[in-house]
């Protein structure tokens, strides 16, 4: 892409704001950047940034109380604020757009062949039967197996990686001049998000379609984008050719965004430690379908004979896509679904456990979700939701003493213990991550669960965040079972790694081993698609 | 599909069951009886009518004769309207509570379906707060106030259309129980489709569609509406039940000869077997509108499949 082309986006101090009951709010407080023929330009931000509203108030798409001012000239007509009559020319033939959820960007009710084909019928006018063999075109195009018979699916009957290409195929249909990516794989498995990548690419290069792409992942950046605008809080904090603002960035914000990737690594536990949870052979097996009259049930099997050994101390960390049973046997560990298999905390076989039995246990096995928003009840004050273990697990604890230990847990995960009558939507997503944690760590457990605690969370976030788990396993030799599909993560905390597809442990060793040294090829290409550099 | 709807008839059976033992039994435990009338018949006389209606017998005794003969369809002669059986009553009856039924329904649907989308792509604007202001006073007046209100203004000051009766069943009769009938409903339908269309134009699919440039009209109508009909549908089941099986309050305000005004009589006058049958037909057509309307849901929702 070093030609110099011409350009297809000009935008000049562009402006977003929001109406709010609060006041106004500025999402975007003038931003200029064009972008030319076949070139990608990348738009990186962490969440807030305004990278999105930009691009949502130049094509005319707000939501009802946005408003957006200052210029983008698309091959010199002005876009903002244009009438819907002009948008309407634009959208959906010369600029077009994919979006983060594949799932929900396309309509659940109507088959993809004639979703597809809207554009075309309603921008070239074309005949349902012409637009019905373009979309097999395109859908050969973007790489859909059987298009003949995939034209007449539903968006639920296909993949998150199949449901983005049949967007990108709604993109390309019109042979945009403009494609933009809103998030495009960050709904996806990373091997599926590496070969959406490889297809935009791809698909640049045959038809020489400039693509903006808007993202909070420096490693996508730094594989596809020719150059980068650097967003924070509605300002442009810096925009240059790729390997620029890679190797010498200027701004300190650029700078710790580039540090954000997770690093370092966990100092191993002394060897010889004891076993603190172990599981073998566990097996779990969901129904599905069935029910009353219809026969027999189905099961599906969702982890398949898997066998764990946690050390005091030590970090396994469990890496799989979606699908892979790693959250489910992170939960059968702790028994709070139904699962065949021998496990024992301690020296105590729990397998054979009922609810009763495990409860004096619960306390000495803790789980943090990964959804800080949907994880801590909007109705509780903070330092109710964090003493709300004490109250089963230490009823004799008097209110002063539970408020000193809120206290005491507030402070250890770094969040102010003034903070403790506030409400959980008062705070942003790594603060609430800290009082989910808080609030396994006033119980003073021995095993934590942790399902994807990291992966809501801002890279900046997600670092300080990493770092304060490792900080809390060394003060008080806490074990983890760390469950994440992120391998850059898994990295910087675990000392043996688990790698687990479709219920079963592809490979597993230690951290360094599996990184360095893969000999599955499935952890191959996990690793390859991840970009960890 | 098919195994599918005979799966929910087959279901049908034990719901039908305990509706009419509850009824059975509720209706016994009501005070006074069928031939407790104001001038007491003669203890010999009250003895024979006793006898030949199977009244005399156990309670439980009773039960199981009812359950047997219904079962086979036979649900009795009316203890008060002497020369019918209950069956022939009601398919007297049912035709004006259907006719009645369904122009209600229909006034209730397309005028909630239309205003509710009105009010939703005017989201917080004068139109919405107006249309709901009245959908909500719909709501909440119910039918035997709305009913004696509107024969007041149209029947008795303006003299614009007759005041009640089936007369020859032409549409200047109908006009008046029909918007009694539809309106409340009408008000619960706008409501819903406005809740339902909101959420649609606010999901993701509705962003894509504006996105790709598509008009405005199949934005809204291809796109939103259908999705926003799900909600709506679900009602619809338990709404046309009620509708078409007739309104006790409405039929006898208006003097309308149908299963509503039959229940109503059947029950003040203890008429067991009439309110039995009654029951049982509602009871049937609640079943299956329900199910027809997750037939429908099918057919609008390919993500839900029956088999």
């Amino acid at each position: 892409m070093t030609e110099k082309m011409e350009t297809v986006l000009d935008v000049k101090d562009l402006k977003v704001e929001f109406d709010t009951p609060d006041g106004t709010v500025q999402a975007v407080k003038g931003v200029s950047f064009s972008v030319s023929r076949g070139e990608t330009l990348a738009i990186v931000g962490e969440s807030g940034s305004g990278k999105s509203q930009t691009m949502m108030g130049i094509m005319g798409l707000l939501a009802a109380n946005g408003r957006v001012s200052g210029s983008a000239r698309y091959a010199g007509e002005e876009l903002v604020n244009a009438p819907l009559r002009v948008l309407n020319g634009v959208r959906g033939s010369k600029i077009t757009m994919i979006f983060q959820e594949p799932m929900t960007s396309l309509d659940p009710l109507y088959r993809i062949g004639r979703q597809i084909s809207e554009p075309l019928i309603h921008h070239k006018g074309m005949s349902k039967g012409d637009a019905r063999a373009r979309v097999l075109e395109l859908l050969k195009l973007v790489g859909i197996p059987e298009p003949e018979r995939r034209i007449d699916s539903y968006p639920h009957e296909l993949s998150g990686g199949q449901r983005q290409r049949v967007m990108i195929a709604m993109a390309l249909a019109n042979d945009p001049d403009l494609l933009i990516a809103d998030e495009p794989t960050t709904a996806l498995d990373v091997t599926i998000q590496a070969q959406i990548l490889r297809l935009l690419a791809d698909l640049q290069k045959k038809f020489g379609m400039a693509i903006i792409l808007i993202t909070h992942d420096l490693g996508v950046v730094k594989h596809v984008a020719d150059r980068v605008v650097v967003m924070r809080r509605g300002e442009i904090v810096e925009q240059g050719p790729r390997d620029d603002i890679f190797e010498r960035p200027q701004a300190d914000y650029t700078k710790m965004l580039l540090a954000a990737e997770p690093s370092g690594h966990k100092p191993p536990p002394p060897p010889g430690s004891p076993v603190i949870l172990e599981g073998r052979n566990v097996t779990v097996d969901f129904a599905i379908g069935g029910g009353f009259l219809a026969g027999g049930t189905r099961t599906f099997r969702a982890v398949d004979d898997v066998s764990i050994r946690l050390e005091q101390g030590q970090t396994i960390g469990i890496v799989g896509e979606s699908g892979s049973g790693k959250s489910t046997l992170g939960r059968a560990l702790l028994k709070l679904l139904p699962s065949a298999g021998y496990v024992r905390f301690g020296q105590t076989e729990i397998s054979k456990f009922d609810r009763a039995a495990m409860r004096p246990y619960r306390r000495e096995m803790q789980l943090v979700f990964q959804d800080p928003y949907g994880s801590l009840s909007p109705r509780q004050t903070v330092g109710e939701i964090i003493t709300e273990g004490l109250f089963v697990h230490e009823p004799q604890l008097s209110k002063a003493e539970r408020d000193a230990r809120a206290v005491a847990a507030l402070k250890e995960v770094g969040l102010d213990p003034a903070t403790r009558n506030r409400y959980p939507h008062e705070f942003s997503g790594g603060q609430r991550q800290r009082i989910a944690i808080a609030r396994s760590m006033i119980l003073k457990p021995k095993v934590v669960v942790l399902d994807e605690p990291t992966s809501a969370l801002d890279r900046s976030v997600q670092r300080q965040v990493i770092e304060l788990l490792r900080d809390l396993q060394e003060k008080h030799g806490l074990s983890y079972v760390f469950i994440s599909h992120d391998l850059s993560v898994i990295r910087a905390i675990s000392d043996h790694v688990i790698v687990m597809k479709d219920g079963k442990i592809v490979e597993q060793g230690d951290t360094e081993m599996i990184f360095d040294a893969p000999r599955a090829d499935y952890t191959k290409t996990l690793i390859a698609a991840a970009f960890t550099h | 599909m098919i195994q599918f709807v005979l799966r929910r008839l087959l279901s049908a059976v034990p719901t039908i069951f305990v509706v009419v033992t509850i009824s059975f039994f509720m209706m016994r435990f009501a005070p006074g009886g069928p031939f407790n009338l104001e001038r007491p018949l003669a203890p010999q006389t009250m003895a024979n009518v006793m006898k030949t209606y199977g009244l005399d017998q156990p309670l439980w005794k009773q039960y199981f004769t009812y359950l047997s003969n219904a079962a086979m369809g036979d649900f009795g002669p009316s203890f008060v309207y002497k020369d019918n059986t209950v069956a022939e009553l009601i398919g007297k009856a049912l035709p004006y509570s259907i006719e009645l039924g369904l122009w209600a329904l229909l006034v209730a649907v397309v005028g909630g379906v239309l205003l509710g989308t009105i009010a939703a792509l005017r989201q917080n604007g004068w139109i919405d707060y107006t249309l709901m202001v009245i959908a909500t006073i719909g709501v909440t007046v119910p039918n035997f106030v709305m009913g004696p209100v509107l024969t007041l203004i149209f029947a008795i000051m303006l003299s614009w259309l007759p005041a009640g009766s089936w007369g020859d069943g032409s549409f200047r009769f109908l006009v008046l129980p029909v918007l009694s009938l539809g309106l409340p409903q009408l008000a619960v339908f706008a409501r819903l489709t406005r809740g339902s269309m909101i959420e649609a134009l606010h999901t993701d699919h509705i962003r894509t569609a504006r996105a790709y440039g598509l008009p405005p009209r199949v934005v809204v109508i291809t796109h939103a509406m259908r999705g926003a009909m799900l909600p709506v549908l679900t009602y619809l089941g338990p709404c046309a039940a009620a509708l078409l099986t007739g309104s006790a309050v409405v039929e006898t305000i208006f003097a309308i000869p149908g299963v509503g005004r039959y229940f109503v009589l059947g029950s003040l006058n203890r008429d067991y077997t009439l309110v039995m049958g009654t029951v049982i037909l509602i009871a049937v057509f609640v079943i299956l509108f329900n199910l027809i309307v997750d037939i429908l849901y099918g057919l609008l929702d390919p993500r839900v499949r029956h088999d």
